[in-house]
């Protein structure tokens, strides 16, 4: 087994793991924390296929900045451990069976398109000078409107934020 | 088994580079403490540590010793796994971020291998950087909650608001300085700033930059939570902040994680702004090559002058001694040119990693901290809107020379 496969099996049994454990998990914090995991260790897949840069900005947004709000708010709202109520009925029944069906379906398209995949060389996925061609050159008007729609959002938190003040 | 050894050469390499670096890591560390302290008690009017060896020397041993023996506690009600994870995730990062920093331009040829100084040289160097300081706010705003006390809760909800708050500024003050070198690369950017070399100083990034270098510097500063922006420790308020329930090592992971990522933060502004390991002297002054024979010398003979004087039997044979090994190897740098040669870059960049420590210190020494509301007024109306504008100079800057 090559170095690289090995590395993949890793990150993938992390990531894995880490959802796992983001369900299971009945502290918010703690939930909080295994999602961290994933988020980086999907960084680390990134890295794998050569695309520094994704995996950096992965890490500086999702496991930097998103998350620490995320654990900023459960720690403002000082939630505590939460009680297992019993699952819905319908999870109970078509839940497990559904599992399987998503599972074989995927396993059914992955293991059909194996061919049809090319491989990918290390350090040609996204490099950083392609990436920024492609958001400031080619789709630069629906990068600009994405921002514009994502500044709206802060405005409107903010305005529902200070209601009370106007 | 030399087949293995030579097969995995670069490897092994690395791993005695990591252990090296780790263990002039920790030692400049301690003596950080001594020399914080030192000046500090200057500033004020006081000695400082005096005590253990002399001027205070051994003092950063007796505290090891002592953080290392001491009782360590587990206050009831914590959250255990997060408790214990919050100073090791703290320390693991300080001392990660420094293995992406490059200590000198040329590597040395040990058994046919070119070993550059530093650990790896990423082409996502700063970028990597950023992701590492994103993550390290975990180790406080973690450390503050699972200690389950309401001060340590509260310095760690500042701590996650100032770090949120400041990391903007901090990334966007950079922007100007990778505009210039087009490259994310530590490396890279020194060597964008040795264009010139006739000009020396006038070449480096900080007269550009003086905007960038203003805001990262302030923002740094914010990110390592040291004074005036300690909010989160602030023990007039807060008793010691998020660390307040920690004892013994764990403490002092906090401790070590903190002085750490001060030598990074010092390390970022020397490559950055300061031309790294460039000498701020036109390349054709060869003389200058002399300068840290001509610095080490005397102050080796004033350490010595010094010691023979001292009061404890101890100290006039230790100081003496020092000053012997400090002189000695600055009249070893003038008997060899080559390694005279080979020392210019990594010492430039040393000094200038002094200078910001100093700095630091200085600061800790004479500015009262901030007030919360102050605090965050000043990051997001003052740090960002000044940043984004130094982008959006140096950026048209660009544009017209190059259009040019």
């Amino acid at each position: 087994m090559s170095a690289p496969l090995m590395v993949f099996f890793v990150l993938a049994a992390m990531a894995i793991l880490g959802a796992f454990s983001l369900i299971i998990q009945r502290h918010p914090i703690h939930s909080a924390l295994s999602l961290i995991v994933v988020m980086i260790a999907l960084a680390g897949l990134y890295l794998l296929m050569g695309a520094e840069f994704v995996a950096a900005v992965q890490i500086i947004v999702y496991g930097g900045a998103i998350m620490v709000l995320f654990v900023f708010v459960i720690m403002l709202l000082n939630a505590g451990v939460e009680e297992r109520t019993n699952f819905s009925k319908l999870a109970s029944f078509a839940g497990l069976p559904l599992t399987i069906a998503l599972m074989g379906f995927l396993a059914a398209a992955v293991a059909r398109s194996a061919d049809r995949v090319q491989t990918y060389q290390t350090g040609t996925v996204a490099p950083t000078k392609a990436l920024a061609n492609l958001l400031f050159q080619d789709f630069v008007y629906p990068f600009e409107l994405t921002s514009f729609l994502i500044l709206i959002a802060i405005l409107g938190a903010i305005v529902l934020a200070q209601r009370e003040k106007i | 088994m030399s087949d293995f050894l030579a097969e995995h050469a670069d490897i092994l390499i690395s791993l005695v580079k990591i252990a090296l670096l780790l263990f002039i890591v920790l030692t400049v560390n301690a003596y950080l403490t001594w020399f914080e302290r030192k000046v500090v008690a200057h500033i004020q009017s006081r000695w400082g540590p005096h005590r253990v060896g002399p001027h205070g020397l051994l003092q950063p041993l007796a505290d090891g010793a002592k953080f290392l023996l001491k009782e360590d506690p587990t206050p009831a009600g914590v959250d255990k796994f997060t408790y214990f994870l919050a100073p090791l995730m703290a320390l693991a990062l300080a001392l990660t971020s420094i293995a992406i920093i490059p200590f000198g331009p040329d590597p040395i040829r040990i058994l046919g291998h070119d070993i550059y100084l530093g650990i790896v040289d990423l082409n996502i160097g700063i970028l990597a950087l950023f992701a590492i300081t994103a993550l390290s706010v975990y180790g406080v705003a973690l450390a503050g909650w699972s200690s389950n006390s309401k001060y340590p809760l509260l310095g760690g909800l500042r701590s996650s608001a100032q770090m949120v708050s400041y990391e903007l500024a901090l990334t966007m003050s950079v922007v100007g300085v990778l505009l210039m070198a087009g490259s994310f690369s530590l490396r890279d950017i020194i060597t964008a700033q040795a264009r010139h070399p006739e000009l020396g100083i006038l070449g480096w990034n900080i007269f550009p930059q003086i905007l960038g270098f203003l805001c990262f510097f302030i923002a740094a500063v914010a990110e390592t939570n040291r004074v005036p922006f300690d909010l989160p420790e602030a023990e007039s308020e807060l008793v010691a902040g998020f660390h307040t329930e920690y004892a013994s090592f764990k403490f002092a992971m906090f401790f070590i994680a903190e002085y750490t990522s001060m030598i990074t933060v010092s390390c970022l502004c020397s490559i950055m702004f300061f031309g790294g390991w460039l000498s701020p002297f036109p390349a054709s002054w060869t003389f200058t090559h002399y300068l840290p024979s001509v610095i080490l010398i005397p102050f080796g003979l004033w350490v010595i002058w010094d010691g023979i004087r001292y009061e404890t039997i101890f100290g006039r044979i230790l100081l003496p001694g020092l000053g012997m090994v400090i002189a000695v190897l600055g009249a070893l740098l003038i008997a060899f040119p080559a390694v005279n040669e080979f020392i210019q870059g990594p010492f430039w960049l040393l000094s200038k990693i002094f200078v910001f420590l100093f700095v630091y210190v200085w600061m800790r020494g004479t500015l009262p901290r901030f007030r919360y509301d102050q605090l965050m007024s000043f990051g997001w109306k003052l740090l960002l809107p000044v940043s984004l504008a130094n982008v959006v100079f140096t950026a048209s800057a660009i544009l017209l020379w190059r259009s040019r």
